[in-house]
């Protein structure tokens, strides 16, 4: 691919995020979490991009919206790998790397069918127990949910 | 401690737990202390369970405090779809003090967080059971003379049963020497043995119960239920193999108590209770005064 085509997969936008190394097909899970379906301004975004780091990527272009540390750690979950590049007046000013946080909320279901946070109207909540491995300790029935049974909201 | 909810027995610190057995002590030699005459304990029992709502609500009598609520959420508004939210909040402007037993897990946290008045936890679902785990301990310093440096035994089913986490997690305090008897299927999970491991203490697995009877200062016996089992034929083959019997408490020793958070099955055959390690009974007892000190110690009143 030249580089004039790669310009045409990703317009440039003047103010904005370019949310870059989402892991492909996790797009649409992060344009839910940082509740992008509802931003009124321009969103562009592609699944499935050569990447020639990862493979695959997906990628998000948000035009005149920025986002604060702790939104951006809510992807960790989805999207450890995906960087923040800010751009104003066409140029990157600040590039910010997902961290995982130490508390999840709100975001992700407990695995326990027998969790309060499951039978009523309860935001969930989360400690992040184990970074590396994503395991999360549920703050009202004190089980483990695991990487392998993270379900969203 | 006052205004304080306990939900899980983490909620408390070892100079707590060692404060609560202290005024235990106290209404064990003088029970009828009305010291709660002005206050409403609500006792909320979403499920049933007799043994634990008949202790809580005679802690709270001989407190002399007044006691509403409900044995089964069955014949309230629970029923009609009303929310747990909904229940505490109401429950919250008309009493002190809420006790609540609730088949979800986390129940207990979740209404520590919208009641305006402290919540003891008295059983959610698999979960935590924190008096349970308190009286225990009561029992194990009443028989012992102190919490430090036990051997202690906890056999059957230690997969499941919540009290023997909830009371390996306290025991952590106290420099215990964990003995571990439970078939392959039923061993300690990996949680908690890490709590061990984190306090740089050791434990021991067996599967034969006859190994730890000369070392123990404590055997934790617990039931060994035949719906864990994935396969009946494993049921089978150990439903008898963790039943603790007379002739085999010869070569004790002299101090070792047994302890059971009852009822029990079969795993402590009858001939025990005439022996003078039988302690179950009086352990059951026990949770009387240690509620007793703890919705005291709560209400400010201790
Ligand atoms: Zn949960």
């Amino acid at each position: 691919m030249n580089k004039e085509q790669r310009h045409l997969n990703v317009t440039a936008i003047e103010n904005g995020t370019v949310i870059d190394h989402i892991p492909a097909n996790n797009v649409f899970k992060v344009l839910h979490i940082l509740n992008l379906e509802n931003n009124k301004n321009q969103v562009l975004f592609g699944d499935n991009l050569d990447s020639r780091k990862y493979g695959k990527k997906g990628l998000i272009k948000v035009s005149n919206t920025f986002f604060e540390g702790n939104e951006i750690n809510k992807i960790a979950l989805v999207a450890p790998t995906a960087t923040f590049i800010e751009i104003k007046n066409f140029n990157v000013v600040t590039k910010k790397q997902v961290e995982v946080p130490d508390q999840i909320k709100s975001i992700v279901k407990c695995f326990n069918p027998n969790c309060i946070s499951n039978v009523e109207n309860v935001p969930s909540r989360f400690t992040v127990v184990d970074k590396e491995n994503m395991k999360l300790l549920c703050h009202y029935c004190e089980k483990i949910t695991a990487r392998n049974n993270i379900v969203f909201f | 401690m006052k205004d304080k909810s306990l939900v899980s027995i983490t909620d408390f610190n070892k100079d707590q737990y060692l404060r609560i057995l202290e005024i235990a002590a106290d209404f064990e030699k003088n029970p009828n202390q009305k010291l709660l005459n002005n206050h409403v304990v609500a006792s909320l029992f979403f499920e049933p369970s007799t043994r634990t709502r008949l202790s809580f609500e005679t802690a709270a009598n001989r407190l002399g405090a007044r006691v509403i609520g409900f044995s089964d959420s069955g014949s309230t508004s629970v029923k009609k779809g009303e929310s747990l939210k909904d229940t505490i909040i109401m429950v919250s402007g008309y009493a002190d003090i809420i006790v609540m037993r609730h088949p979800r897990e986390g129940a207990a946290r979740w209404a520590s967080e919208v009641s305006s008045v402290p919540v003891i936890n008295a059983g959610d679902g698999a979960n935590q059971h924190p008096t349970q785990c308190l009286l225990d301990m009561y029992s194990i310093m009443q028989t012992q003379g102190t919490l430090d440096n036990l051997n202690i035994a906890f056999v059957g089913d230690l997969k499941y049963g919540r009290t023997v986490h909830s009371l390996v997690q306290a025991m952590c305090n106290f420099n215990a020497n964990f003995h571990l008897v439970s078939p392959e299927e039923l061993k300690l999970p990996s949680s908690s043995k890490m709590h061990i491991k984190n306090s740089n203490l050791s434990y021991t697995q067996y599967t034969e119960l006859g190994d730890i009877i000369p070392v123990a200062d404590i055997i934790y016996m617990t039931r060994i239920q035949k719906e864990r089992f994935s396969d009946p034929l494993e049921y089978e083959k150990v439903k008898n193999s963790y039943v603790l019997t007379k002739s085999m408490l010869e070569g004790c020793k002299p101090n070792m108590k047994i302890l059971h958070p009852l009822p029990r099955i079969n795993e402590i055959s009858e001939d025990v209770d005439e022996t003078p390690q039988a302690f179950y009974f009086k352990q059951a007892e026990n949770g009387v005064y240690v509620r007793q000190a703890l919705l005291a110690a709560i209400a400010g009143v201790k």
